[in-house]
Parts: structure tokens; C-alpha cells; sequence
């Protein structure tokens, strides 16, 4: 049974409007209907992190969110993010402290790192690995990207006293 | 959500209640507080009345999933959900809240005891829709501590405790013990609470109380860990979770 629904959002800044398979989720919608493929689908129940993406200011998971849900809401991908060089000194970390292997994901790591540093100021080691505790990473082993987040941390704090 | 995607769930039909505003806060109600099923665990996690009021509930929402999954999740869909490994259902078992129910044939109120009946598997009957929990407000005396085991933080547990109770001088005068991931639902670990609370001596009764567990408890192998592991591991938390709660 298809039962398509129209529904309209903004997408990265850009009013989006389309009929939508009802039990279609966010990462497909952006992926197979709108073309941004920098959310992934990994385990497409709510464990790995890669579809992370922004709805109405806040992190959610988009395998986890039905497209037709987002009715007028305001979502934002990583291509966003890094054109606003909202998250350049996280890019940038993540590539000096080689906190990326096979990139995977790496995307899904970015958009909660940069809700972390937005709302936590002042988190430690142990608080960062708390808040990235809902993103996997199977190469890296989080050492060297909990450094690159701690050290944008710091870097932040250096840059507003 | 997870459910439709791994094809366990296929609605016919699938209502979207998120923006029934009358789901919605938290707020206090006489001598209970009133958590709406569509109170999201961040807010929960936020909520100076949860935290002032019903603390116990404060201390297991940072193990409630990860971040991006607290921004949307709810309060009413961990119930209604009914994992057996979640820790909110524990809550509102020790804590002895009630289920408010609505359905087209009108309202009801289920204990949260009652609420829970297997894997799963709620009292709920087809059409109802949890609404909202009701929480009885932190008595003078009581205090509260929660623990879980989980492979990564904000996993679903291995095993946890949930626990509220009244101790004073060294005498249980009250005692729940909601345990998760323990049996296909939450179960309070009655024989052990009665142990406690029937007890002179603190420290002796401990070791009597985790021996307890074996009849109390009901939990299965899975990918995690055997059964004999989770009943060893529930004697952990008891002791450890007993030992804050004495007064």
C-alpha cells in the first residue's frame, strides 16, 4: 500500500516541497528525493549515529524521524554547516588530529560535536565521550577524535576571554 | 520508529500525535507530578520540577539514549514502548506512578504495575494511546538511586535498578526495587525488598537480599551476557545501590 503525502520543510536554508511516501524517514528523503548524500544509513534503528542531522536547531537521528513529521520544520545537513563555517574548526581538527578513517561516520560525529561545543562549553574528556557515546565509529577507536573536540573546546575558550 | 524500520511493526495506519498540545509539559498536580506522554526526555532531563520533585527520574534520564535521540524522543513513548531493557519503566514502578490511558471509549488510570504486562506488551487496548504519567511527588525521608550496565552509555541496559525507598537509622521502613533488563518487563524484586525491610542490621540482610534475586528475578540470555551473568551483575547493582540509599 503507498500512501503519499505532501509536506513542506526548509532544507539547508532552501524551501522544499514534495509528495512523500509516508514511511519514508528523514536520511532517505534527503538522500533518494533531495540529493544530499552526506547523511548516511547505517543501522537504521537508532544505534550507529550516521544519519545525524539538525531539525529545527537540535541533533536528531534521521532514521528515526519520518520525512511527513517535519511539516514547516527547519532542517540542516553538514553541507550547510560547512558552508557557514559554523563548524570549520571542528573540520579542521578532525583533519589535524587524523579523528577520520574511512569517513563514514565522520558526518554524523561532526553535527554532534558541534551541538556539544555549542551547548557545552566547559565539557571535559569524560563528558565528550558521554555526548558522542550515541555515534559509532569503527576505525578510529574515539581517541583522536575526542582530542580534536576537546581541543576545539579549548580553542574557543582561548578565543573568547 | 526502530520497529517500523526492521519490518517488527507494519501499521495499517500511523498517527502522528506530536503536535496534540494537551500531551504536552510537565507540571505539578496536588501531590503528583504530571509528566505529558509527549514531554520530551530532554526537557525530562531539564525539568527543575523532575528533578526537585521526582529525582529519581532525573538521575536515569542521562542514561535515556544519546543526545539526538533525547532531543525528540518522549516520555510516553518509552512507556508505551515497554522495552524490557528501557530504564523509564523501572521509574515509574518503583516510584508507584499511574498510566493515564485515553481511547475512544473514554479515560483510564492502570498502576504503573499493572501497566507493564511482557516483552513489549503493554495493558494498552487497541485505539489507546498513553497520555500521560502521573508521578507521586518525593515524601519527606524517601530518597532514590538508579543504576545501569550497558556495553556503551545510553545503550539500553544489560541490567539496571531502579530504586526509591525510606531508611532511617539503619531500618528500611520502605522499599521498591525496579529492576529492567532483569525479564521480559520491569520487576520489582519483592522478596528482597521484604528482606530489607523486615531486617535489623543493614549489612547482613544485603547479602540475604542478593540471594534473594535468583527468585525475584527472571532475565534470559541474549548477545549481551547470559542470564547467570545478569543475575550475578543485579547483585552488584543491589549492593551498590542499597549502600547509597541507607541512611
Amino acid at each position: 500500500m503507498d500512501h503519499f503525502v505532501s509536506v513542506s520543510m526548509t532544507v539547508n536554508d532552501e524551501r522544499i516541497e514534495r509528495r512523500v511516501e509516508a514511511r519514508t524517514h528523514l536520511v532517505d528523503f534527503l538522500r533518494a528525493e533531495l540529493g544530499l548524500l552526506s547523511a548516511r544509513v547505517g543501522c537504521e534503528h537508532g544505534v550507529c549515529g550516521a544519519c545525524t542531522v539538525r531539525v529545527d536547531g537540535e541533533i536528531v537521528r534521521g532514521c528515526l524521524t519520518l520525512a511527513v513529521q517535519l511539516a514547516g520544520a527547519r532542517v540542516e545537513t553538514i553541507e550547510h554547516l560547512s558552508e557557514t563555517g559554523e563548524i570549520a574548526d571542528l573540520q579542521r581538527a578532525f583533519y589535524e588530529r587524523n579523528a577520520v578513517q574511512c569517513g563514514y561516520c565522520t558526518v554524523g560525529m561532526l553535527m554532534t560535536a558541534a551541538e556539544l561545543v555549542r551547548t557545552r562549553p566547559h565539557a571535559d574528556r569524560a563528558a565528550i565521550r558521554e555526548y558522542l557515546s550515541g555515534n559509532y565509529c569503527r576505525c578510529t577507536g574515539y581517541q583522536a577524535i575526542v582530542d580534536a573536540v576537546a581541543s576545539v573546546l579549548e580553542q574557543r575558550k582561548q578565543a573568547s576571554l | 520508529m526502530a520497529a517500523l524500520n526492521l519490518r517488527l511493526s507494519a501499521p495499517e495506519v500511523l498517527i502522528d500525535i506530536t503536535g496534540l498540545s494537551e500531551l504536552a509539559g510537565i507540571r505539578v498536580v496536588g501531590d503528583r507530578l504530571r509528566i505529558g506522554a509527549l514531554a520530551r526526555h530532554r526537557e525530562v532531563e531539564i525539568s527543575d520540577l523532575v528533578n526537585r520533585h521526582t529525582p529519581l527520574i532525573a538521575q536515569a534520564m542521562p542514561h535515556v539514549a544519546h543526545p539526538a535521540i533525547r532531543n525528540r524522543g518522549t516520555f510516553g513513548g518509552s512507556i508505551a514502548f515497554a522495552d524490557p531493557c528501557a530504564e523509564l519503566p523501572a521509574c515509574v514502578i518503583a516510584l508507584g506512578a499511574d498510566i493515564e490511558i485515553a481511547g475512544a471509549a473514554g479515560r483510564r488510570r492502570l498502576g504503573a504495575q499493572e501497566f507493564f504486562t511482557g516483552v513489549y506488551e503493554t495493558a494498552l487496548q487497541p485505539g489507546e494511546v498513553v497520555t500521560a504519567v502521573e508521578v507521586p511527588m518525593r515524601a519527606p525521608g524517601f530518597h532514590s538511586a538508579f543504576a545501569e550496565l550497558a556495553r556503551r552509555h545510553g545503550d539500553y541496559a544489560i541490567i539496571g535498578l531502579a530504586a526509591h525507598g525510606c531508611c532511617h537509622s539503619g531500618r528500611w521502613r520502605e522499599l521498591r526495587l525496579a529492576f529492567f533488563g532483569a525479564g521480559p518487563k520491569p520487576l520489582r524484586a519483592v522478596r528482597a525488598e521484604a528482606r530489607l525491610v523486615g531486617g535489623n542490621l543493614v549489612a547482613g540482610a544485603v547479602a540475604e537480599a542478593k540471594s534473594d534475586l535468583a527468585e525475584d528475578l527472571d532475565p534470559f540470555d541474549d548477545v549481551h551476557a547470559t542470564a547467570a551473568t545478569k543475575l550475578y551483575l543485579a547483585g552488584v547493582l543491589l549492593e551498590r545501590v542499597v549502600g547509597t540509599l541507607v541512611r
